[in-house]
């Protein structure tokens, strides 16, 4: 009786805080957005905003899959390591060989094309995650070490696959991949768009989502309930891989070049899209929606800077103030529900 | 009130507290005398934790005065309340786990040398001494981390006393704790009364608020429902204060005993299975049991016997072997949780919190976690409506008071949540449902309801396994005893001829007094 009568009445401002809650990322995207017009009205021109989603496009698809991760309580450092490792093996593919060849046209096609390369970049991707989740599950190692372990593991290997250099010069079919447009729109925001809302219907209205959730939230809980717990944990590690190795190839295509120091510090950056977009590091709750928002986030604040001539170094503490701003934001609303 | 009466140490007059919408205390007075033990009765809800948080200055009342020694004291944090006397020993017990017993007793108070480094003689002396005071024998130097919960629990007296409290608030303290280990508690309890401490008793228990306490304060929907004297202390009348109308009987049989059916599941020398990780813990010696459809088989054992661990076994959560391990007449091995579900074995298990609820997710998902089978779409999709549909039907036939399936599990109350965990698994149409402490942490009127649903599921036919620290709950729940100790069976007994004594006498003493 009174438990039920505390409920509702309390309901009526807890409920306005779980709404502030849950919209704060986007209340604070569009903030920003209307400073940075007011700025800078170039900052609206649909070249600049398509311009801001082809820079996160890259991290944004690799954030997709760190939500999976992170949603069960776990964190994947290796990703920029691994991006590296698959783009060097897509472009090794379409190329044909490791030879670091700048040569282009017709006489020079010995390579296998782009679906090739992408297939294979992808492939690598999922085995880096696979042998990531193989530790994690069965030695029951910690995340945070095992892809520590991985973040020098595979760049080390792309190192020594690559010789230390890069693999250049793709055909434009490949190119079209990074650099292609449809109508007004860069081929990588659709590629991201299209993983997010894939991501999104997967999470949200899936059997397979609702496990990753439950696993996230209360791992003993989940196992007691009967859900395959080591498989959901091993399975959000390939998918990180399956997008990192994508965004490898995406990259490769977009720079006409695979670097074998690409993606280095990329993991900051799509743990911070994750963490900003409102997912909980200790597992069980967050959304795709909000990882979207969080890497668009980032990517309008360094493109609001840089036109505002801001320094790069600054564009850096200013991302770190807002990754502890958010959390620390996400907290207080917390503990103002429960009150 | 305000009239200095030595005999008082803290006076309640008049407190109220209000949150949002809500009064949590309304117009409560009460006093704790030296030396005696108060006990706090309530159903959940009634504002028990409110007043406990008052008190040890977790919040301020909106109105009302705090008397302390006859002098009115506003108690505005923890350490106010500390530097008065007042500790407050809760549930989930405040210790470094990876700390010694006394460097837990005197953390941030640790003994001095030279005002820098740590006397460690002298801290472990004190501990000793301390320790000593309540009975307790423990090596200072332990970690608490090996100690058990009961000892633990010793440790946060021996810490209270340590900075000379004179009012102890223990909350709920016997609830995870075995027989033996309560009859200790009381000791201790005796004891510090005998030292002029006081203690407040905060308690689901009524026997124990029976044994152990001098008076007995009773609180009702934020009121005061009663102060009880050491003369009118009687169960039915705690009961009726707290329910507010008279209960005839706490735990009456809901309806007749059953005729059981066929022999459902049959084990004969299960066995636990002992790896490095899992080296401390009970260890089943060979347990030979056979449930049967449609009756309500009750488990009694104090903490430690291995009914949890019986269950785990049964249910593959654990690694066990066993001679045979039959389900309907069929040899089968059960490896894992999802193996036994596909035998139609479900798990409620002791910890709600810990080991069945996903507090941050919603009602819908907490219900259909294990069986989104049954609710999909196209094969991979939940089909929410369908889901939606089903918890309908269980919410209304075991009357679950909530706001709607996307609410959230953790704002329900404990026995709602433990009635959305039995829809989990019956959900799934089980053959066998093991239920641990089915009604932990649940009010007396929902602990009925449970009661009725177990009833109405063995009628149905299902092999219900009941496993109780409460003795009183088996033998009205069950429609045949067996007692554990120490990882065996040692009785059987029909509930007619059960009685708390019979089953005791099973559960505690040495297998050469009594024949298995």
């Amino acid at each position: 009786m009174t438990d039920a009568s505390r409920t509702m009445a309390a309901g009526g401002e807890a409920m306005m805080w779980k709404t502030i809650g849950r919209f704060a990322p986007l209340i604070f995207l569009l903030v920003l957005m209307l400073i940075f017009s007011i700025l800078e009205p170039k900052f609206l021109n649909p070249t600049n905003l398509f311009n801001v989603m082809r820079q996160i496009s890259i991290t944004g698809l690799i954030a997709l899959g760190m939500t999976f991760v992170i949603l069960t309580a776990g964190i994947d450092l290796s990703v920029g390591s691994i991006l590296a490792v698959s783009g060097m093996v897509a472009a090794a593919v379409a190329k044909g060989s490791l030879g670091n060849t700048l040569s282009l046209g017709e006489d020079e096609a010995v390579g296998y094309g782009p679906f090739a390369a992408m297939a294979a970049s992808i492939a690598v991707g999922m085995f880096c995650g696979f042998i990531q989740g193989y530790g994690i599950t069965w030695l029951k190692v910690p995340p945070f070490v095992v892809t520590l372990g991985g973040l020098s593991i595979f760049r080390g290997l792309t190192l020594w696959f690559s010789n230390g250099g890069p693999i250049s010069g793709f055909e434009s079919d490949y190119r079209w991949w990074g650099q292609g447009m449809v109508g007004p729109v860069p081929v990588p925001v659709i590629i991201f768009l299209v993983a997010a809302i894939v991501c999104h219907v997967v999470l949200r209205h899936t059997r397979y989502g609702r496990h990753v959730y439950a696993v996230g939230g209360n791992p003993e809980a989940a196992r007691l309930s009967g859900l395959a717990v080591d498989r959901i944990i091993m399975s959000v590690y390939l998918i990180v891989g399956f997008f990192a190795g994508l965004a490898g190839f995406v990259l490769s295509a977009r720079l006409n070049s695979s670097e074998a120091v690409a993606g280095i510090g990329y993991e900051l950056t799509v743990i911070a899209s994750v963490v900003i977009g409102g997912t909980s590091l200790f597992g069980g709750a967050g959304s795709i929606a909000g990882t979207v928002v969080g890497a668009t986030l980032i990517g309008v604040l360094v493109n609001g800077l840089v036109l505002n001539n801001v320094s790069s170094y600054i564009q850096s503490v200013v991302i770190g103030l807002i990754i502890i701003t958010a959390v620390a934001f996400d907290r207080f609303v917390k503990t103002r529900k429960r009150a | 009130m305000s009239s200095a009466n030595p005999e008082l140490l803290l006076q309640i007059d008049h407190v109220s507290k209000r949150f949002p919408g809500v009064v949590a205390l309304d117009d409560v007075s009460f006093d704790v005398r030296r030396g005696e033990v108060l006990g706090l009765l309530g159903e959940n809800g009634a504002g028990k934790s409110t007043i406990l948080k008052i008190i040890s200055g977790a919040q301020l009342p909106d109105q009302g005065t705090i008397y302390w020694d006859g002098k009115p004291v506003s108690i505005t944090s923890p350490q106010t309340a500390q530097s008065l006397g007042i500790v407050t020993i809760y549930q989930e017990f405040n210790l470094v786990p990876t700390l010694s017993v006394a460097e837990n007793i005197f953390i941030g108070r640790e003994p001095l040398h030279f005002g820098r480094f740590v006397d460690w003689k002298k801290m472990r002396a004190d501990a000793r001494a301390i320790t000593q005071r309540i009975g307790l024998s423990i090596d200072p130097d332990a970690p608490v981390s090996e100690l058990s919960v009961a000892e633990q629990q010793m440790v946060e007296i021996a810490r209270a006393l340590s900075i000379e409290a004179r009012l102890i608030i223990m909350d709920e303290p016997t609830s995870a704790l075995s027989g033996a280990e309560v009859d200790r508690l009381v000791g201790i309890v005796r004891t510090l009364r005998s030292q002029g401490v006081s203690v407040m008793f905060v308690t689901h228990r009524l026997e124990e608020a029976m044994t152990l306490c001098d008076r007995v304060t009773i609180l009702r929907d934020g009121k005061l429902a009663a102060n009880l004297n050491r003369d009118e202390l009687a169960i039915p009348t705690f009961i009726e204060k707290m329910v507010g109308r008279a209960a005839s009987n706490l735990y009456s049989r809901p309806t007749t005993r059953r005729q059981a059916g066929a022999v459902r599941l049959s084990i004969r020398g299960l066995k636990s299975v002992v790896t490095a990780e899992k080296q401390r813990g009970v260890v089943l010696k060979g347990i030979d049991l056979d449930i049967r459809a449609g009756e309500i088989l009750g488990i009694a054992g104090l903490v430690g016997a291995g009914r949890t661990e019986l269950a785990r076994a049964i249910f593959g959560a654990d690694m066990k072997t066993a001679d045979r391990f039959q389900i309907d007449g069929e040899d089968v091995t059960i490896r894992s949780p999802r193996d036994a579900m596909r035998y139609g074995i479900g798990l409620v298990p002791e910890d709600r919190k810990l080991q069945a609820l996903f507090l941050q997710l919603a009602i819908r998902r907490n219900f259909s976690v294990a069986s989104l089978d049954r609710f999909m779409r196209l094969g991979v999709f939940v089909d929410e409506a369908k889901e939606a549909a089903e918890l309908q039907r269980f919410r209304t036939m075991m009357n679950v008071r909530m706001t709607g399936p996307d609410q959230l599990i953790s704002n329900l109350s404990g026995g709602n949540q433990q009635k959305i965990v039995l829809s989990r698994w019956l959900s799934l149409d089980p053959k066998i449902l093991i239920v641990d402490e089915p009604t932990r942490g649940i009010d007396i009127a929902a602990k009925a309801e449970v009661h009725e649903i177990l009833d109405t599921l063995a009628n149905r036919g299902i092999a219900v396994v009941v496993i109780s620290s409460e003795l009183p709950e088996v033998m009205a729940v069950a429609d045949r005893i067996v007692t554990m100790r120490e990882g065996r069976l040692t009785g059987e007994v029909a509930p007619e001829e059960a009685t708390q004594e019979k089953l005791m006498s099973l559960m505690a003493l040495d297998d050469a007094t009594v024949k298995g």
